[in-house]
């Protein structure tokens, strides 16, 4: 036994509070800012802002790129499929959710 | 030790080919893969899956496990054939692209900790630095938390390497503030509180996924509260005032006069905190009262002989 009081971690809500630039996005992700890129184009992360320079991302945006890398890195798909997939698991979860109020 | 039947975990037979072996992977993988399906048990049968594919895949693994014959059986206490490994040179490298700590006791007892490629993984490695894993884990709140925000004692397990390189498992607590206003399904980020990096590289985040216990009385979409309100036919055909219960307390709901079954009454910002706060939704349900006494029946023909109500007729038989 310790008589060690914890100290209290305060996080950040992702959905909420986290806002982050493309650097930050990259970082958290563990990817280039190529991919980044890719994802944009596929759709897949939505930035704030006209450039790459000035780019915000939502930080809901950090599930999005490590569910689509997970996809890719073990289910061999490419970043079209797996933008499909997140879509259609995103809409699943909703649906999912309605699912369960019907249920009880 | 466990023994695993890597055959029967991928589904095939033990004759099954190399293509066989790969489809039945891929429909596996896709199955059971933690972001895809919701089964409780997901993340174990996936790890599981890729590790029986570890070894089958490669044709010198495969070899070797199915020098243990075919007699055993899965779950079966295991240990090696006191000559193991002096029959193979193993190659390793080419194949092992998976992460080999994951990985059972079973298969590392077989093929050594990182799954043959001790040498290969030793040199890349070297001088190799990275940002640690970012790890996942989930807290259970109820809803009155997400409206006063609470702290939480987390009990963690995770694994960690040995001075000898071997996996451990270790546990660690954290006490976590829950902010007011978190709903279902978001994430928390602790910044660094994740898995530990290699060489300089820093510590991973850990995200907690809030996730609240189901409630008696409401359900919750996104910020927005709902609960069921059961009224009598008087109450909903007349109008009235009904004291309610709230997260926040009770409050009094006035129910407009010839109100309907289902019909849905909004408590503006009344739902989870936030910036934009949720709504609290009232759904009526008209509740009969049951006819179980002859004065109850009589009210009930008073009524039809009153009323002459129709609720047919948009049925046009």
């Amino acid at each position: 036994m310790t008589n060690d009081i914890l100290s209290l971690l305060t996080g950040d809500v992702l959905e909420e509070d986290v806002e982050m630039t493309l650097a930050e996005l990259c970082r958290a992700c563990q990817v280039s800012a190529e991919t980044v890129f890719e994802l944009v184009d596929e759709g897949v992360v939505e930035p704030m802002g006209q450039e790459p320079a000035i780019w915000h991302f939502h930080g809901i945006n950090v599930r999005r790129v490590r569910c689509v890398q997970r996809l890719q890195n073990d289910l061999g798909v490419n970043i079209a499929g797996a933008a499909l997939a997140l879509e259609l698991l995103e809409e699943l979860e909703v649906m999912r959710e309605r699912l369960r109020r019907i249920d009880n | 030790m466990e023994f695993k039947d890597y055959y029967a975990i991928m589904g095939v037979k033990r004759d099954a080919n190399q293509n066989e072996i790969k489809r039945a992977y891929r429909k596996q993988a896709r199955k059971y893969h933690p972001d895809v399906s919701k089964e409780a048990d997901a993340e174990k049968r996936f790890k599981e899956v890729g590790e029986a594919y570890e070894v089958l895949k490669d044709p010198e693994k495969r070899a070797a496990y199915d020098q243990l014959g075919s007699d055993w059986k899965a779950g079966q206490d295991f240990q090696p054939p006191p000559d193991w490994e002096q029959g193979f040179e193993f190659h390793g490298g080419g194949f092992t692209s998976a992460d080999a700590e994951q990985f059972s006791d079973f298969f590392e007892t077989l093929y050594g900790h990182s799954g043959f490629t001790q040498g290969y993984r030793g040199q890349a490695y070297k001088d190799f630095q990275a940002r640690g894993e970012d790890t996942h884990a989930k807290v259970m709140i109820d809803l009155e938390d997400a409206f006063l925000g609470t702290t939480r004692t987390l009990t963690l397990k995770h694994t960690e390497l040995s001075a000898d390189g071997r996996p451990q498992l270790k546990e660690r607590t954290l006490n976590v503030r829950i902010p007011k206003g978190v709903r279902q399904g978001q994430h928390i980020r602790l910044a660094r509180q994740g898995g530990p990096g290699i060489g300089k590289g820093g510590p991973g985040d850990l995200y907690l996924e809030i996730e609240f216990r189901s409630h008696k009385l409401y359900h919750v979409e996104g910020k927005d509260v709902y609960l069921d309100l059961p009224v009598t036919p008087w109450e909903a055909a007349l109008g009235t005032t009904i004291k309610i219960p709230t997260p926040e307390g009770s409050v009094d709901l006035k129910i407009p006069a010839d109100s309907s079954g289902g019909r849905k009454l909004r408590l503006k910002g009344r739902g989870i905190p936030g910036k934009i706060p949720g709504d609290y939704y009232v759904l009526l349900q008209i509740a009969l009262p049951p006819a179980d006494s002859e004065a109850a029946k009589a009210a009930y023909r008073e009524f039809e002989k009153t009323l002459s109500f129709d609720p047919r007729t948009h049925l046009g038989v």
